[in-house]
């Protein structure tokens, strides 16, 4: 007898080494292991110390994008690395990459970019895959039905040396998101409509997997987006079952299978959707004809609400500290709100379908905030200036910068100053993330480029376009 | 000296959704080694925006050596993946975390340094909030705590997870004593 199974019960399996008991975890094996600057340093010095070298080097593949700079080299082509240590942190990477025969995009590379904007855009994630990073935005590789998640440098190290982790398995959750969505509600607005519904904590334990006709509907960069935020309510990992999109997507870039490889993969990669029998450990359904632009109110992105809507009153004390946080009250709207900054970018919404969106809002007007701009990799900002975006962000006053993190993180020095607030199409409006004391309020390119151009926080379904 | 037994205080940090990003801020990631992060411990609570030390702040009179048992409120340890949370936990001096939930992977980074996750329900989160720098006698191998004046506990913690904590057995060591099973798993891909 077979039975039924999930698009995660049927990756999961196919990677057991050895299936979890109740004494052993599983071990999984890794198809793809990514790696950046920052979480492997002591994952390679760990191999050193031990005298290990890297298990398959072909698995391994490597790009720079937290400390990097997003301004232009000098003449001289030198980088200006916010400290030192951020640039001896970037050397000693790629003399890591380097000794161990690892593929990696760094600055000579026309392929780097944010770890989970270059895997996809080159072809290296498929369906199917077990995909890693030491970095919790790995969830984004799911759009493709890959089981893909984050680990912590000391499991960077488990896979440099044997390929394989430790996991127990995760139970499962199917979020249904059935119906048309409305105009100006983005991927973005659905999963932070999605985290506030199931809450921050939400999906702890649980791998998600999103489904129905509006999901079905998105083009691939609109998947990488939901996915990318699974982790914002906690979840292992999210997924999406492969398709036509995802086929038509894949096909022909430079490390996805090749000529009979590829007839292969894509019957191989039929074969992955979830039964129709399978059960789940849990349902959510939501209305996606409900859906309006969403933004987040507070400190974590489970605080979020429609863009028109009033602070919920509250008697949780964590988010009366949040609120106080944010210098917003309860009940109030925060429409019309002045702003100090806005950053489209980060590896939720730099993509090129996220530069047309925020371009087409900011052509032929001027931006009253600082507003930075930041490609998730070098081929989207050649693919942007081919289509002469950049010049719209220019001529509109905004800063047209280097691929990279920026300040997603501000790790680099893209930071604000404190106080500022700041609408950014990010994933985190954690405390301090984009600079002490930095409010930020996550948003949509829609929503965060038609702020820029007010100024204030602004509805995007009511701005008028000046003449 | 068995790993089984560790009895401290508590030290109540009671807040929800204590990230990441708040433990350790990015600011202090671009190292390459995990030595020294205690510097960098929730360095917005304890440093101005001049990057003076604040007149209060609730680390003040922490000593880690009368409360390594760090209490937080619930979903701690979300966000960011970075391993530097644990790391610089322990830096302080930390043993033990107890929270009514954790995020997963914080809760395998610390696992996996020694950084033992304690999981407990409201009920005890709420006495340990009423009743700061209390007394937890911790017993690994039953997974069980002894909460001064609140009663015994048992706690989740996988055996492996267990095993590798009260032996200091490393994990990476077995899964390379598992190399066999993985070249045969390679083979026939
Ligand atoms: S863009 Fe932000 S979330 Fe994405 S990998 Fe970089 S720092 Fe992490």
């Amino acid at each position: 007898m077979t039975t039924a199974k999930t698009l995660f019960d049927k990756v999961w399996e196919a990677h057991c080494v050895q299936p979890e008991s109740d004494d052993f975890p599983a071990i999984l094996y890794i198809d793809l292991h990514l790696l950046h600057e920052v979480t492997s340093p002591q994952a390679f010095a760990e191999l050193e110390r031990r005298n290990l070298s890297v298990h398959s080097v072909k698995n391994c593949l490597a790009t720079i994008d937290h400390s990097t700079p997003t301004s232009a080299p000098n003449a001289a082509g030198e980088r200006d690395y916010i400290t030192a240590q951020a640039k001896n942190q970037v050397d000693t990477f790629l003399e890591n990459c380097k000794k161990h025969n690892i593929e990696c995009h760094a600055w000579d590379s026309d392929q780097r970019g944010i770890v989970h904007v270059m895997g996809p855009e080159i072809g290296a994630t498929q369906p199917g895959k077990t995909i890693v990073c030491g970095d919790s935005h790995t969830s984004t590789h799911g759009a493709f039905g890959a089981l893909a998640f984050g680990i912590g440098t000391t499991e960077v190290g488990h896979v440099l040396a044997t390929q394989c982790l430790l996991q127990r398995k995760a139970k499962s959750m199917r979020i249904n998101i059935e119906g048309d969505l409305q105009d100006s509600v983005t991927a973005k607005d659905v999963i932070l409509h999605v985290i506030s519904t199931i809450g921050v904590n939400g999906g702890t334990g649980y791998v998600l997997e999103y489904a129905g006709s509006a999901v079905r509907a998105m083009d691939m960069e609109a998947r990488m987006t939901m996915c990318n935020m699974s982790i914002e309510c906690g979840a292992r990992a999210g997924m999406i079952a492969p398709d036509e999109i995802t086929v038509e997507y894949l096909k022909g870039r430079p490390h996805s299978p090749q000529g009979e490889d590829w007839d292969v993969a894509i019957s191989n990669w039929s074969q992955l959707p979830t039964d129709e029998a399978a059960v789940f450990d849990k349902e959510v359904h939501i209305d996606a004809s409900k859906i309006t632009p969403t933004i987040t109110y507070g400190t974590h992105p489970g605080m979020a609400f429609a863009i028109d809507a009033s602070i919920p009153t509250t008697n949780d004390e964590s988010d009366i500290s949040s609120l106080e946080y944010m210098q917003f009250s309860q009940g109030e709207s925060i429409l019309g709100k002045d702003i100090d900054l806005v950053f489209i970018g980060s590896c939720t919404n730099s993509r090129i379908s996220d530069l047309r969106l925020a371009a087409k809002i900011m052509q032929d007007q001027q931006v009253q905030v600082r507003t930075l701009v930041v490609a998730g990799s070098e081929l989207i900002k050649l693919q942007a200036e081919a289509e002469g975006l950049d010049k719209i962000f220019k001529a509109a006053g905004a800063e047209w910068r280097e691929p990279g993190c920026s300040m997603c993180l501000g790790m680099n020095g893209d930071i604000g100053k404190p106080g500022d607030l700041v609408v950014s199409t990010s994933n985190r409006n954690f405390i301090g993330r984009q600079g002490k004391d930095v409010r930020t309020i996550l948003a949509s390119p829609i929503v965060a480029a038609s702020c820029a151009i007010t100024g204030k926080i602004t509805d995007p379904r009511t701005q008028e376009k000046a003449a | 000296m068995s790993n089984n037994i560790l009895n401290s205080k508590t030290f109540n940090l009671i807040t929800d959704n204590i990230d990441t990003d708040q433990i350790i801020p990015a600011q202090f990631l671009t190292t390459t080694t995990r030595e020294g992060l205690a510097a960098g411990a929730f360095y917005n609570l304890r440093f101005d925006d001049e990057g003076k030390e604040r007149l209060e702040h609730v680390f003040k009179n922490f000593d880690a050596t009368e409360t390594a048992i760090l209490v937080g409120g619930n979903n701690f340890g979300c966000g960011s993946s970075r391993e530097h949370a644990p790391w610089s936990l322990l830096d302080l001096g930390f043993k033990v975390v107890v929270s009514t939930q954790f995020a997963d992977i914080f809760r395998n980074n610390s696992i996996k340094n020694g950084l033992l996750p304690i999981e407990v329900d409201k009920a005890a989160l709420d006495y340990l909030s009423a009743n700061p720098e209390t007394q937890i006698d911790i017993d690994i191998a039953n997974t069980s705590c002894d909460i001064q004046g609140y009663g015994k506990i048992e706690f989740p913690l996988d055996e492996f997870s267990k095993y590798c904590l009260s032996n200091n057995y490393d994990q990476l060591d077995y899964l390379i004593s598992q190399k066999d099973k993985i070249t045969a798993y390679e083979q026939q891909l």
